[in-house]
Order: C-alpha cells, then sequence, then structure tokens
C-alpha cells in the first residue's frame, strides 16, 4: 500500500461501507443451513426426477415439496448441485 | 468488530466446523465481496446479491480446497471477480458486448483500490474502539453527526475533532509509529 494521508484514509474507510445485513446474516447461515441441505441432496441424489426439477427451477421444486424458501440453502444447493 | 484472529487462524477455526467463526470471517470480508461486486463491476442490486450469496456458498463449501489459510483474502476477490464476470457474460447474451468489454468490466484501479481499502479497515478493526466507531459511522455509514452524537452520547461540536484526532492515530498505526491504546488510555 502506498503513503496515505488523512484525506486518502477517509476516502479509503468510505470505499468499504456495509453489505446489507439481510445478505450477511444469510452468508452467516449457512452452516446452520447444512443438515438441511444434506437431507435435499441425498433425495436428489437417490431421486433422479426430483433432481431433474430442482435443475430445472429449485425454488419452485423445493416449495413443491414444502421446504421454506431459505436463502442460504438455496445457494448451497446451486453450488452443490453445479458440483455433481 | 475488533479482529483478534488473523485470517489463517480463522479459516482453521471454519473448517473445524466452528460456527462463530464462519460468520466472523462473513463479517471481515462481506464489505469487501459486495464492494467488488457493486463498485468495480457495477453490478445492479439483484445480481450483486447472487453474486454475494455465491461466494460465501463456494467459500464455504471449498473451504478445504484453499492451500494456503493465510491466503483467503485473494481467493475471495479471485472468486468474486469471476463470479461477477460470469453474471455480465450472461446479462450480454441478451444485451451483447464485445467480449474485451466483459474482460476490461472491474478496473486494477478499483480493485487496487478496494485491497487498500480492506487494508485500511482491518486496521481501524484493531484500532481503539473509539476511533473504529467514529470512523466507521461517520465515513463508511455516513451518518450525520447528530446521529453519531446520539448513538455515542457525544455532544455533536466534539465529533468533527474527534473524527480529525482519529485519522492521526489511524494514519501513524498504519505507519507504524503507534500501538493501537489499551482501553483504559485517555481519550
Amino acid at each position: 500500500m502506498t503513503a496515505f494521508d488523512e484525506e486518502r484514509l477517509a476516502r479509503l474507510i468510505r470505499a468499504l461501507p456495509p453489505a446489507p445485513a439481510a445478505w450477511v446474516r444469510a452468508a452467516q447461515e449457512l452452516p446452520l443451513a447444512k443438515a438441511e441441505l444434506d437431507e435435499i441432496v441425498a433425495r436428489a441424489e437417490a431421486d433422479a426426477d426430483f433432481r431433474a426439477r430442482l435443475v430445472a427451477d429449485l425454488e419452485t421444486a423445493l416449495a413443491a415439496e414444502g421446504y421454506e424458501r431459505d436463502p442460504a440453502v438455496i445457494e448451497l444447493l446451486k453450488v452443490r448441485l453445479k458440483s455433481k | 468488530m475488533a479482529q483478534t484472529l488473523s485470517d489463517s487462524q480463522l479459516v482453521a477455526r471454519c473448517r473445524s466446523g466452528d460456527q462463530q467463526a464462519w460468520a466472523e470471517l462473513v463479517d471481515r470480508f462481506s464489505r469487501y465481496v459486495y464492494a467488488i461486486a457493486v463498485q468495480a463491476f457495477r453490478l445492479p442490486e439483484s445480481d450483486a446479491e447472487d453474486v454475494f450469496q455465491e461466494v460465501f456458498a463456494r467459500a464455504y463449501q471449498h473451504l478445504d480446497k484453499l492451500r494456503d489459510d493465510a491466503a483467503v483474502r485473494p481467493w475471495l476477490a479471485q472468486l468474486t471477480r469471476r463470479l461477477c464476470i460470469d453474471r455480465l457474460r450472461a446479462a450480454s447474451r441478451e444485451r451483447p458486448a464485445p467480449e474485451e468489454e466483459l474482460e476490461l468490466a472491474g478496473s486494477e484501479e478499483t480493485l487496487t483500490m478496494l485491497e487498500d481499502a480492506l487494508t485500511v479497515h482491518e486496521a481501524l478493526a484493531a484500532a481503539p474502539e473509539h476511533c473504529r466507531e467514529i470512523l466507521d459511522r461517520f465515513f463508511a455509514r455516513d451518518e450525520s453527526y447528530r446521529t453519531i452524537g446520539d448513538a455515542l452520547e457525544l455532544p455533536a461540536g466534539t465529533i468533527a475533532s474527534r473524527i480529525s484526532r482519529c485519522l492521526v492515530r489511524m494514519r501513524e498505526l498504519l505507519e507504524g509509529r503507534s500501538q493501537p491504546d489499551s482501553p483504559s488510555s485517555p481519550r
């Protein structure tokens, strides 16, 4: 990092405002989502039809099966389904 | 939040399943990931949110693949950049843009500035609490003197001078000319 004066410091502090609190909370809850996620992935591995519906439209497929719309689960599931 | 664990210590704790450590990791890097998406790549808010969540979901899923725990910061930055470019590429399929334009998105100048900004925020996290709070509220959260005064129970007239003194203190801390205060240090 190059030298800085107080004006530059102020500019750099200003450059990182907080991310929206709800986004941060959802990302922090990823570990809590893991149990539900593992259950969904296990079902998808055992049931090709369910997996196809998840891949086609993840949120609709989860809602149809009675899962709550948890952003943390959805994001993790996207990653898991892509990596399979 | 005061920063007590190094990045590599934090990653090691996350890998061992410590949920509190994961929450701290997200907290530590959330502003950086957010800023790369909205400032460097100028993604609309909804795309930025998707990228933000995917960055942390991938990080959580693949943390064990990180070869050097201390390198979590560049790893997250690279992941964010890649996902932002993917997002822009997907958008350009609907509204075609030249490939070079996509590669140029996320100007190096802005990305370098954000790296410096994260370094300053890390120093801020180690700064005395009275400085950390007031500088973050005024500059990063864009709060007025009045709001800060109410929250910190300070007369509005003293806020400007305290901000100024804290910036000097930050500069000294970053240049290694001063140590962080103990909680009992005079203010």
